[in-house]
């Protein structure tokens, strides 16, 4: 039994050694919104914040997580960034999307107007096969309105 | 009253004749340019459930009981199972059935590739599965791998016949012209990557299945499970609602379903069959390398008199031939062709269609083969394009429906005409130019498709039609249309798509079809509601139906009254205003066909041989554009995937053994946002006059077309050098290099 900090509430959860944060996340917890497209990772499908640092909840492991606190995307829908993602129409097949928001999320909480360099530095582990980079550039460089 | 009409059929360029009812009356031509809705901007209606994570896509789908499968794949290119015993994996924890071959058939004994599917069992949670997968005895005899696509042909190993193609005499083509350019050009072995892997949960009631699958075309794979499995199709229900992804690979059912179906059977509780990355990269499918020898010959002044190609695709041990030769058949009035294409049969993974298949790769030799023409021709890349255009279908003479590539070329001067500032800003090895490439490609969609419009009382509407949206925005595009045929704002619309038994038949999205295809179907099925809506209010309000309009959620009198939707629809309190609407033939004896122009900007390190792409500018010619914002995201999404097999994807094997090298995505290199340049979208956006009532073509497929040669060609302007292989990789551009400096010291 471990105790996870998650998006604000306390769960009690079960698993082995090598249960990861991602299957807890969205088998145990239904949190769906955290994707994971390679589970190796390589992509960024699956980023949350651990106490506010972007990770891979895919190659993290739950016994890992330790006392800090789990963001998702759900504990994230109310971020100006969402509504930035969809104006901009960063959002194609969606299926990076919420990592990519987690990403920038974590970005902008440290750096709120971040130059294109730093945009490009920060979100390239976020992988995106449809194609929406030029999108989200600008769904991050309008986030404040 | 219904009217029975033989029609031609397109996708991705093979055609097909068929019969459909055609019920209404065509529909009037709304005008060029922005309407109310449709032609402006919108953000995706359904944006907000994508990016706050609440979209369900199979990947999500957690049914009671579900168990989840794990498939035995073979570790080799090519190899027989001898022994398979599923005993010791029975025992293990958690599992509920095993199948081999000859219990479900797309499980194989000659594996003819790495990842083909041996065998396949069940557990309560994936790991277990795949822990037991572990646990089944098996033994191969390792056979002979046949790799190399030109050994193939040599030893007669091919996928199908040859195809060849010959117009005019290209002998004489040849004898007649004053330059004669030839070459070979390779392009790789490219991975589909959509970020949701291939996966479909199965379950059974009775004699029904659910098939939740991540797919481009419902009602294909509803037809084809239905057929392998001997079920009557309305016994088999597909459900798509949200999809991560395709580019082409997700249009059969794929053996994954199979499986699943399977497995769900045996155990009587839904099974999830899911690719892992790894799986994904060796057995969903692929774009094929190709081999292209081609041929051109021109007069002085850059007519063209002749063109030839002999076009070796790396098929693999399965799949189809793409088209290759398509656009030295179609792009150019050249009036002397010839074409072979010959698919390779290999122990490699199937090639799949993979976004305008054989297309892109056709249109890398073609089009890199025209520059080097100019180059010998000391003829302008533009100008020799221009003086090369087809009036006609080149291929059979038929008039085209519409084509502005004259227009596109018109509006790349200002981009190409960057070409003195930009080789001035070389500096030190690094050496700067620009390079275009021409598109051509189908993708007008056609029948059958069908469209319900529902209106209630409150006067908000809902489009239902069992089609998909695989990202492209398609459900965005249909809300639009019907909203501007009812006059609603868009968010007074909702579409409900995505499940077989929720809507009518609709197109599959492949092929840029989905829009052109559906499109006029939503169209015909909201007029048929607003018809109805300007009949109820004339007899309500007693004013003549001709001087009706709906307008801004409201019914307006031509003498300047108004009465709220809603007014009007509230009358019938629980009762509901239903409007059907069919898609309608194509223009027949006419050929539908999209084109563009893309012009690029490089920078390359000549001592390291390093490429970057600084600009891309892109004009292509869709006939109406229904949501620009949307359309540039296409176009943007489309260059990047050509920027990625331009320059860093490959599918790589091991020369020896035939298996791949790079099955994970560190290994195998998409293009991230650091790779992205800045990239200039031109839509002509003027509507194809002889295609239905909204002439509008589909855009999924035309910007990655040109993309590579473009790049190359900017390449050969930045440096001299004639880059003839993709990707371009250091040591292919150190090579061109070479070559260059080699050709220039012989001079």
């Amino acid at each position: 039994m471990t105790e996870l900090l998650v998006n604000g509430g306390r769960h009690e959860v079960h698993g082995s050694v090598l249960t990861t944060l991602a299957e807890v996340l969205r088998g145990h917890l239904g949190l769906t919104g955290t994707k994971v497209a390679c589970g190796e990772g390589h992509c960024g499908a699956c980023t949350v914040l651990l106490d506010g640092a972007p990770a891979l909840a895919c190659i993290t492991l739950l016994e890992a997580v330790g006392e800090r606190e789990v963001t998702t995307i759900e504990g994230l829908r109310d971020h100006p960034l969402v509504d930035a993602f969809v104006r901009a129409d960063a959002v194609q097949c969606g299926f990076c999307t919420p990592g990519q928001i987690v990403s920038a999320a974590a970005l902008v909480r440290e750096t709120p107007a971040p130059t294109r360099e730093q945009v490009r530095h920060a979100m390239a582990g976020n992988l995106c096969r449809c194609g929406t980079y030029p999108k989200i550039e600008e769904a991050i460089s309008t986030w404040q309105g | 009253m219904a009217r029975l009409i033989r029609t031609e059929k397109e996708v991705e360029g093979r055609y097909t004749e068929q019969w459909i009812v055609v019920e209404e009356d065509p529909l009037d031509r709304w005008p060029e340019g922005p309407l109310e809705v449709v032609g402006r901007p919108a953000a995706r209606v359904d944006g907000l459930q994508r990016a706050r994570g609440e979209a369900r896509y199979t990947a999500d789908l957690a049914l009671p009981g579900m168990l989840h499968a794990a498939v035995l794949r073979s570790p080799h290119a090519h190899a027989r199972v001898r022994r398979l015993d599923f005993a010791p994996a029975l025992e293990a924890p958690g599992v509920r059935a095993a199948v081999g071959p000859g219990d479900c058939d797309v499980l194989v004994e000659e594996a003819g590739y790495q990842g083909a599917p041996v065998a396949a069992l069940a557990a309560d949670t994936f790991s277990e599965a795949q822990a037991a997968l572990a646990r089944v005895g098996v033994e191969w005899e390792v056979l002979e791998p046949l790799l190399d696509p030109d050994e193939a042909v040599s030893r007669g190993e091919l996928i199908e016949e040859a195809s060849r193609y010959e117009r005019g005499d290209v002998e004489r083509g040849l004898a007649e012209a004053d330059v004669v350019v030839e070459a070979e050009y390779r392009t790789a072995t490219v991975l589909h990557n959509a970020l949701e892997t291939h996966q479909a949960v199965c379950e059974w009631e009775g004699d029904e299945l659910t098939v939740y699958i991540s797919t481009q075309w419902i009602w294909g794979v509803r037809k084809d499970v239905a057929k392998r499995l001997g079920l009557p199709p309305d016994k088999v229900r597909v459900v798509c609602e949200y999809m991560g992804g395709g580019f082409g690979a997700k249009i059969d059912p794929g053996d994954h379903t199979y499986l699943a179906a399977e497995l769900a059977r045996r155990t009587g509780r839904p099974v999830r069959c899911a690719l892992t990355r790894r799986e994904e990269n060796l057995a969903s499918g692929n774009r094929h390398a190709t081999v292209q020898r081609l041929r051109a010959g021109a007069k002085a002044d850059g007519t063209l008199t002749a063109l030839e190609g002999e076009f070796t695709m790396a098929v693999g041990w399965d799949g189809f031939v793409s088209s290759t030769a398509g656009p030295m058949k179609m792009l150019y009035g050249c009036e002397n062709v010839r074409t072979v294409e010959l698919g390779a049969k290999l122990t490699t993974g199937p090639n799949d269609a993979f976004r305008a298949p054989g297309f892109v790769e056709g249109t890398f030799g073609l089009e890199r083969l025209l520059d080097e023409l100019a180059a010998k021709l000391e003829l302008d890349p533009l100008e020799l394009r221009r003086r090369n255009g087809a009036d006609a279908d080149p291929v059979d003479g038929r008039p085209f429906s519409a084509k502005n590539l004259a227009e596109c070329y018109r509006r790349a001067e200002p981009h190409w005409a960057r070409r003195g500032e930009v080789r001035a800003r070389s500096e030190g090895p690094w050496r700067r130019g620009v390079g275009l490439a021409s598109q051509v490609w189908y993708g007008g969609g056609g029948p059958p498709s069908y469209a319900w419009v529902r209106v209630g009382s409150d006067g908000r509407a809902t489009v239902l039609t069992a089609m998909q949206d695989i990202g492209t925005g398609t459900r965005t595009a249909m809300a639009q249309i019907a909203a501007e045929e009812l006059g609603l704002p868009l968010e007074r619309l909702s579409v409900s798509l995505g499940d077989s038994s929720r809507g009518p038949y609709a197109a599959i999205s492949a092929g840029s079809s989905t829009t052109p295809s559906m499109g006029p179907a939503v169209r015909a099925a909201a007029a048929d509601a607003a018809r109805q809506i300007v009949e109820i209010a004339a007899q309500r309000f007693e004013v003549e139906e001709r001087v009706l309009s709906l307008r801004g959620g409201r019914v307006v009198s031509e003498d300047g009254k108004s009465w709220a939707l809603e007014d009007v629809t509230g009358l019938l309190e629980d009762g509901q205003i239903l409007g059907k609407g069919s898609r309608g033939p194509n223009p027949a004896g006419m050929r539908v066909l999209t084109f563009g122009v893309q012009v690029a900007e490089v920078a390359v390190d000549v001592e390291t041989g390093e490429v970057r792409v600084e600009r891309i500018a892109a004009i292509h010619d869709v006939g109406r554009v229904v949501n620009p914002l949307g359309a540039s995201s296409q176009v943007e999404g489309g260059i990047i995937q050509g920027i990625g097999h331009t320059l860093s994807e490959q599918r790589l094997l091991d020369p020896g053994s035939g298996r791949a090298l790079t099955v994970t995505l560190d290994a195998y290199k998409l293009p991230t946002i650091a790779d992205v340049p800045e990239i200039v979208t031109e839509l002509l956006d003027v509507p194809d006059g002889h295609l239905t009532s909204l002439g509008s073509k589909g855009l999924g497929e035309p910007p990655i077309i040109p993309t590579a040669a473009a790049i190359a060609n900017a390449i050969r302007d930045a440096t001299g050098a004639d880059v003839r292989s993709l990707p371009i990789t250091r040591e292919e551009m150190l090579r061109a290099l070479r070559e260059a400096r080699e050709r220039a010291y012989a001079l």
